[in-house]
């Protein structure tokens, strides 16, 4: 399976030949957001405060990493599940969020805001957190740094390997590859 | 009567949340590579490529295999012969949760007043514990780091005793592929069937400590175990739910007798990372 190079912040052009089951390997910035990072983000929206950084073309990653030891960059960091975000994701994507990195399949509300916001979701493996890691080279905390392990990071990563799981076109890799491997028992 | 401290018990707990936060017992990986071998999607193989290579840097480098590592789930076997002295014995688990996780670098992901404040509690406590007085003078000590991906796919049902066998086939399928790839397989599923609403759930996480794929002792059970498997591999959600064969890696039922009027079943889901380790003491 060929890989495809992404650069993050995605270009406009790069999402259309996005494909559901296109095997990425992800490099440039990303921005860490998981839960409670969400409910500040929309929280800032709806009241119209200073965002944390400027969300146009932007990519996030549902993750909360283990603490560095000294030394690291970063502990381990794997993909938390996308769909506790899913309640979010159409109002972030009208904002201007362009990518997004999680694990598990999204709402029907998602994918069309996917498709409708010219947007990408890729899936890593959830639980490979510490070989993933090893694609991060710098993670700064830059916003909600009281929430810990969900306070949101920038990071700068180079060729991390994740999935096209839903693409502009109204596919998803989670439905095409249960059907094609599920079977009468 | 045994003697022991309390101070031992923080020890130990604290070596066994590392420990099982940094290594993978050998029973899962050699599940990872038999299902290397049989699963037909490429993807799925590549999945467990990654988690087998996953598993090597994170018990080369100290690296949690997982960043969510867990929430943890402490059992005590406690010898009736036993006693703890210096302490109180709860206090002595804790702690040693505390310790372990922050000298070890384990991300805390315990957050107080679960449905206002949410906050970090940053040391991972406290733990959840479970203990049980046993014949003997010694104290085993369980610690199992539970992801909350998977956690929150878990299911108590509370089946009509007519509902039967195909009953509880039928709830644990739709459970699993309900749960998708959300609650990162390959699967240990955990099955507590009988008893209580809560002692069915215990039964279920206790299930999830048996070394993979290791059947029931009772050949009925075994059945079950095996029919379950095989129904849950077809659905194919596959490795990580991108498609394929090897949806679970094995299902694990305990089962106890029920009230006449009830037949409980508790599924608790283990994602890949199926992390427990243990000490006698």
């Amino acid at each position: 399976m060929a890989l495809i190079h992404v650069t993050s912040p995605v270009d406009a052009e790069l999402i259309k030949k996005l494909r559901a089951g296109n095997r990425v390997l992800i490099s440039g910035v990303i921005y860490t957001a998981r839960d409670a990072a969400h409910l500040r983000l929309i929280q800032a929206l709806e009241k119209g405060d200073k965002l944390p950084f400027d969300l146009k073309g932007q990519t996030l990653y549902y993750m909360g990493p283990s603490p560095a030891r000294p030394g690291q960059v970063i502990g381990s960091a794997g993909p938390t599940t996308s769909s506790r975000m899913d309640s979010y994701t159409p109002r972030l994507l009208a904002a201007g969020i362009r990518a997004m990195i999680g694990k598990g399949n999204r709402s029907p509300e998602v994918k069309e805001a996917i498709r409708k916001y010219k947007a990408v979701y890729f899936t890593a493996v959830g639980g490979a957190a510490a070989l993933l890691a090893k694609s991060i080279k710098q993670a700064e905390v830059i916003a909600y740094e009281d929430l810990g392990p969900e306070a949101i990071l920038q990071l700068d990563v180079d060729n991390f390997p994740a999935i096209v799981a839903n693409d502009i076109y109204g596919e998803d890799l989670f439905e095409q590859g249960k059907t094609k491997y599920q079977r009468e028992s | 009567m045994r003697e022991i401290k309390a101070g031992s018990i923080t020890q130990v707990v604290a070596q066994l949340c590392q420990q099982a936060n940094f290594e993978l017992g050998e029973d899962v990986l050699s599940a990872f590579r038999q299902a290397r071998q049989t699963e037909e999607s490429e993807l799925g193989r590549e999945v467990l490529s990654q988690l087998l290579e996953n598993a090597r840097i994170a018990k080369q480098e100290c690296l949690p295999l997982c960043q969510d590592c867990g929430m943890a789930v402490v059992f005590l076997e406690i010898g009736q012969e036993v006693y703890i002295t210096n302490g109180a014995l709860y206090a002595a688990v804790e702690e040693g949760v505390r310790h372990g996780y922050t000298q070890g670098y384990l991300r805390g992901s315990i957050v107080s007043q679960p449905f206002s404040a949410r906050v970090n509690t940053k040391d991972n406590t406290p733990p959840v514990i479970h203990t049980e007085i046993v014949p003997g003078d010694q104290v085993k000590v369980v610690v199992m780091p539970k992801g909350g991906g998977a956690e929150n796919m878990s299911k108590l049902t509370m089946l009509k005793p007519g509902d039967g066998q195909q009953g509880i086939v039928d709830l644990v399928v739709a459970t699993v592929d309900e749960a998708g790839g959300n609650p990162c397989p390959p699967l240990i599923v955990g099955l507590g069937i009988g008893a209580t609403a809560e002692k069915a759930m215990l039964l279920a996480k206790k299930a999830l400590l048996r070394k993979v794929g290791k059947l029931n002792p009772d050949p009925e059970i075994a059945r079950l175990e095996k029919e379950i498997l095989t129904q849950v591999n077809a659905l194919g959600i596959g490795p990580s739910g991108f498609g394929g064969r090897t949806t679970a890696l094995a299902v694990h039922a305990e089962v106890m007798p029920a009230h006449i009027a009830s037949l409980p079943v508790a599924v608790n889901l283990q994602c890949h990372s199926a992390r427990h380790k243990e000490i006698v003491l």
